[in-house]
């Protein structure tokens, strides 16, 4: 109601234009009041926290030097990171090649607009129901793996596990490449037809085409859609906790097990550890920003 | 001639190709849930464990906790967004950028240690509202902040949003009038685009009603896994069939107005 109350404050004037900017600004303080709240303010605590001692509250560094001397620490980072980065590069090339297939492929047109319903299903079909539906197909009693026994393939004597690195980069995969799909859909469609007809003309083959348009065209979307898609993999922690109960050791699940509060954990520890997840991700923003601004240079 | 249609046939059969590996990739896991779902009863195949799951009061206690939650986080979602983005884009482009920072922040940062600042935020004098649902339904708002806002924007740029305003003004409506009576009707199809990805985030979100300790779907179902084999692979199929209709309805409701605007000049 707030939000009314304050809009209608301002109802139309003649237009002093003086007053004009005073109205606006009012409009928009309900926004700035939830998010400073409920987002930037709590966000910045894990700032405070990271540099301050969980029992004596007193200013330290422990943590953070505890945080870059602990391999195993460390090494929570470089399993989140190397899923992530897997499957954002896995998700990015299946999800561009079915949404080009979608788009362009020459399919009927009704596959299209399936292909986007499903599509926004699945990739909010995370957390605790895609672990169990994974369980249900590929854990070693699950439906596919009583097939593949059948057909003579045991993957579990082959070194496959579902509950380990790969068998989750298999399960996150599948809220993946649709969110791939749905990012990269507008940038397919942009692409003009005559283009190809252009390139064809000209004598160019489709690898051509490929190399020199197509792909420069499309090469900053692909990267800032593959940079959502590492985002989407890093922050990831209901899917891995239910699947594999916390065995793996993803930093989201550190983080949980030290924010939890049980007697061996240290919160402050984990503060400082989702800080290190907060500064990666600006790491991979950063970087997507300038590649997009190199790529994007000479379109427009 | 020839080999332009050579080629196009190739194209083909690669397009059939990923089409089919992705239709697996998406049904696979489904078709097992559901074949495990199905077996509740030794030798036979029988729909026990969805009854089982329908005749479980927690079961529809907690789901219609979530579908609460999911409509209070729609409604609020769409009070503060609406007004905000629909400002930015009339009178205050300047504000551009630092609102979709903002609402772009939730993607970077982790939702688990999101969600634990929010709680220990909260959970201390002069802010002990940590009991109060509605510090769950801010959670909520936020976490599904990316995607409604941007579904909002997105609808927004599609309909000449000042000629819409200067229409209503010079017919004596004030701005309440024009944002809930002009504005809000027209950008509907986007907002339930947005509402129905936040509705499909606050069923699915696990660790916020967990940690705030609030009856919800996931938290139940988490613990439902420990107990049973097959009710949790019943409720499985259940969420997702209603997520899956909840997209359907936006889909059926966009075909609609793929004009776009209902009203006022292009």
């Amino acid at each position: 109601m707030t939000v009314q109350n304050v809009v209608e404050q301002g109802a139309p004037q003649a237009r002093p234009a003086s007053r004009k900017l005073s109205w606006a600004w009012l409009g928009l303080t309900p926004f700035f009041i939830f998010t400073f709240l409920f987002l930037l303010y709590p966000a910045s605590t894990l700032g405070v926290r990271s540099f301050q001692d969980s029992r004596t509250h007193a200013f330290t560094f422990k943590y953070i030097v505890q945080l870059l001397h602990d391999p195993y620490l460390l090494g929570s980072y470089w399993i989140s990171i190397k899923i992530s980065v897997i499957t954002a590069l896995g998700g990015g090339l299946f999800g561009f090649l079915l949404a080009y297939s979608a788009i362009r492929g020459g399919l009927p047109k009704f596959m299209r607009s399936s292909l986007m319903t499903f599509c926004g299903v699945a990739s909010n079909f995370a957390g605790v129901p895609l672990a169990f539906a994974f369980i249900a197909l590929l854990s070693p009693s699950g439906e596919l793996t009583k097939v593949l026994i059948a057909l003579g393939f045991n993957p579990y004597h082959h070194g496959f596990t579902l509950y380990t690195f790969w068998g989750l980069s298999i399960v996150y995969m599948y809220f993946q490449f649709p969110l791939m799909v749905l990012i990269i859909t507008p940038a397919i469609d942009g692409l003009r037809r005559e283009w190809v007809e252009a390139a064809e003309n000209l004598g160019a083959s489709s690898f051509q085409y490929w190399r020199y348009v197509a792909f420069p065209i499309l090469l900053p979307a692909i990267l800032g859609a593959v940079v959502l898609l590492f985002g989407n993999s890093f922050g990831a922690f209901a899917t891995a906790q239910a699947l594999t109960g916390g065995q793996i050791n993803l930093v989201t699940i550190v983080v949980g097990s030290q924010l939890r509060g049980d007697i061996l954990s240290d919160p402050g520890l984990g503060y400082a550890l989702a800080l290190g997840m907060v500064v990666i991700m600006a790491f991979a923003i950063i970087a997507r920003a300038l590649l997009q601004q190199r790529t994007e240079r000479w379109l427009r | 001639m020839n080999q332009t249609s050579d080629k196009k046939r190739g194209g083909k059969f690669w397009a059939w190709f990923w089409m089919i590996l992705g239709i697996l990739y998406f049904f696979l896991p489904l078709v097992a849930t559901f074949l495990f779902s199905l077996r509740a009863k030794l030798g036979v195949l029988s729909f026990t464990a969805y009854q089982h799951v329908f005749n479980d009061s927690n079961f529809i206690y907690n789901f219609s906790y979530s579908v609460l939650w999911g409509v209070l986080t729609i409604i609020v979602g769409v009070l503060i967004f609406v007004p905000t983005a629909y400002l930015i884009r009339l009178k205050l482009p300047k504000f551009r950028l630092p609102v979709e920072f903002i609402t772009m922040l939730p993607f970077v940062i982790p939702a688990i240690v999101y969600v634990f600042s929010l709680v220990r935020t909260f959970s201390q004098p002069p802010l002990l509202i940590v009991n109060s649902p509605a510090l769950l339904v801010a959670g909520y708002v936020i976490l599904s902040m990316p995607y409604m806002y941007s579904a909002i924007d997105t609808g927004l740029r599609a309909i000449d949003v000042q000629t819409l305003t200067e229409a209503g003004q010079s017919l004596g409506a004030g701005w309440g009038t024009i944002l809930f009576k002009i504005i809000l009707p027209n950008i509907r199809t986007a907002i339930l685009s947005g509402a129905f990805l936040s509705f499909a985030i606050v069923i699915g979100e696990l660790i916020l009603a967990q940690y705030l300790v609030k009856p919800a779907f996931a938290p139940y179902m988490t613990y439902l896994i420990q107990q049973k084999a097959y009710e949790p692979a019943a409720m499985a199929i259940i969420s997702f069939a209603l997520t899956w209709a909840a997209m359907g309805i936006i889909q059926f409701i966009g075909r609609g107005s793929e004009q776009g605007q209902i009203a006022g000049g292009h």
